[in-house]
């Protein structure tokens, strides 16, 4: 129980940093926003990367199934967002 | 000690992910923004690699490879117009990704230890839940986004009463798996279960209201994340996943409130008053509308010194954000003043047509949002609406019976002049006529968006 409201404690606070940061986010940025946002929400790779190296064959299926998936978001969010924030500029 | 520094590097990890949304609040910094997240992201991957547990490395490396690959190909290769379906695809791989490692979580831990503690029999059955609703919805919203699936708004009678049906039986379902942990199958029929839920939440909702949808569920996989966090008891994950949880939430409520809609009508798929009694489209049209030539219409830019121009989801169809920037730098050259005036909903997700307005070198200080470009719109000699129709209605001031009643719209109207290119004057998503069609200083150029506006350039080249 002490562990669960330890866990909960970080959900709560990280929800206010979240609406603090972002709204200050200008529409423009919207975008790269959203896929910014797919990248570091596969930080899921974390849990699947511990899963894949196990020693049950099951969790191991379960784990590089995961991997693949989290790996898309991260590689493809990060780079996507970057080639769209590179053509942001400001008028020369 | 180990332990310490796995936990201080997820710590540092999810401080750079702050830093990195952080940076995203100005164009300036935000490419630098993105690579912080990036950096976090590779600490967290890296240290993790070193966990103990690990006692094979083939299929991890195999994943990372594979993974790595299709997300490159996804990130070079997808065109700035389908932005809203690569975010919505990954929005439902990340819901995926939960649901695998929520399931494999619960296999570990009942091989551990008898009886899984509470939290992560709870926090299984969330993730399990919320990253199927997350992986169909989301599957269902690029189909539509794509074409693959009808983008009407798909409603069949009984379908509220089956929702309710689906919705308790999930319920007794997670019950059952928090309950009797042990018995995995119970877990992969709520999977099963909340899936068909997924696919029946997002199936009514329709095109234009795909703004809000992508945006609940980017929410939507934060929030499988942080359940997959609570489920392994790690801060980083419960953090990154309430940053994005939080981050679509703020967009799906920025998005319903530039619609005027509640959120739940429009997950329901319901369009606000039904507009009985509205004037049909010939009350309305009958007569009064002009059509003009790409010719006349390049007499009145030459002779405009201020020029506004407001794009929508029509833009994005003809792909036409190039000779629009090219319209906008050639009347520049010649001295007119050109910006552009952005509605939040323009487009099929938040900022859409900012990121397409961008790839054609337009730059971002041009680009107005609605509130501004409203507050001068009286002084502007010529709008061009190029491919939006109902959040330029000036019926959602006027008339309080009109479906889109109270939404705010770009005032194009109270311009002196406005130019309208469109295919014909079929309605926009909320299905009703739009007396802008038909005002006085309105003229309609009918046609494709991109050869209009390359016609229009042709003729001030000629002039």
């Amino acid at each position: 129980m002490e562990m669960f409201l330890m866990s909960f404690t970080v959900f709560v606070l990280a929800i206010f940093v979240g609406f603090e940061v972002i709204t200050k986010i200008p529409p423009t940025l919207h975008t790269p926003l959203m896929s910014g946002s797919n990248a570091i929400s596969g930080i899921t790779l974390v849990g699947a990367i511990v899963s894949t190296g196990t020693e049950l064959w099951i969790t191991t299926v379960l784990g590089f199934l995961s991997v693949v998936l989290a790996t898309i978001n991260v590689i493809g969010g990060f780079m996507v967002t970057n080639r769209m924030l590179a053509m942001f500029k400001k008028k020369s | 000690m180990y332990d310490f520094i796995i936990s201080f590097s997820y710590l540092i990890a999810s401080v750079l992910f702050i830093f990195g949304l952080k940076g995203l609040t100005h164009p300036r910094t935000a490419v630098r923004g993105n690579l912080l997240g990036a950096c976090g992201m590779l600490l967290a991957v890296v240290v993790t690699l070193t966990d103990r547990h690990i006692v094979s490395y083939e299929y991890i490396i195999l994943g990372l490879v594979v993974g790595g690959a299709i997300g490159a190909v996804l990130a070079i290769r997808i065109e700035m117009t389908s932005m809203p379906e690569m975010v919505a695809l990954l929005n439902g791989f990340g819901g995926a990704a939960s649901i695998f490692v929520a399931g494999a979580a619960l296999i570990e831990g009942s091989s551990l230890t008898d009886s899984p503690i509470l939290q992560l029999t709870i926090a299984t059955a969330a993730s399990g839940l919320i990253g199927a609703v997350t992986f169909w919805g989301s599957l269902v919203a690029f189909g539509k986004l794509k074409g693959l699936i009808s983008e009407n708004a798909v409603l069949f009678s009984g379908q509220q009463v089956i929702n309710s049906i689906l919705a308790l039986l999930v319920l007794g379902l997670s019950i059952g798996v928090v309950t009797n942990p042990e018995s995995f199958s119970l877990y992969w029929l709520l999977v099963g279960v909340a899936s068909v839920l997924g696919i029946l939440l997002v199936l009514p909702i329709g095109g234009a209201d795909m703004p809000v949808v992508v945006a609940l569920l980017n929410s939507y996989s934060g929030l499988a994340a942080a359940a997959t966090g609570f489920v392994l008891s790690n801060n980083v994950l419960i953090i990154t996943g309430s940053l994005v949880g939080a981050s679509g939430i703020i967009l799906t409520h920025i998005m319903c409130k530039s619609m005027n809609r509640s959120l739940t009508n429009v997950l329901f798929g319901v369009m606000g008053p039904s507009g009985e009694g509205g004037q049909t489209a010939d009350e309305v049209y009958g007569g009064k509308v002009k059509s003009a030539s790409p010719e006349e219409v390049a007499l009145l830019f030459d002779a405009a010194r201020r020029v506004v121009i407001v794009p929508g989801y029509g833009m994005a169809v003809s792909q036409a954000q190039h000779p629009v920037a090219s319209l906008a730098a050639l009347l520049e050259s010649r001295g007119t003043t050109v910006e552009y005036g952005i509605h939040p909903v323009a487009g099929r997700m938040p900022g859409h047509m900012n990121v397409l307005m961008a790839e054609a070198d337009v730059p971002y200080d041009a680009l107005k949002d609605m509130d501004e470009i409203n507050q001068t719109i009286d002084q502007v000699d010529v709008v061009l609406v190029i491919g939006a129709n109902d959040v330029v209605n000036p019926l959602a001031r006027t008339d309080p019976s009109s479906p889109i009643a109270g939404m705010p719209i770009i005032d194009v109207d109270k311009a002196k002049i406005v130019v309208v290119i469109k295919r014909s004057l079929s309605p926009g998503f909320a299905g009703i006529p739009n007396p802008l069609f038909a005002l006085d200083n309105s003229l309609m150029l009918f046609g494709d968006g991109k050869k209009m506006v390359l016609d229009i350039i042709a003729a001030l080249k000629d002039s």
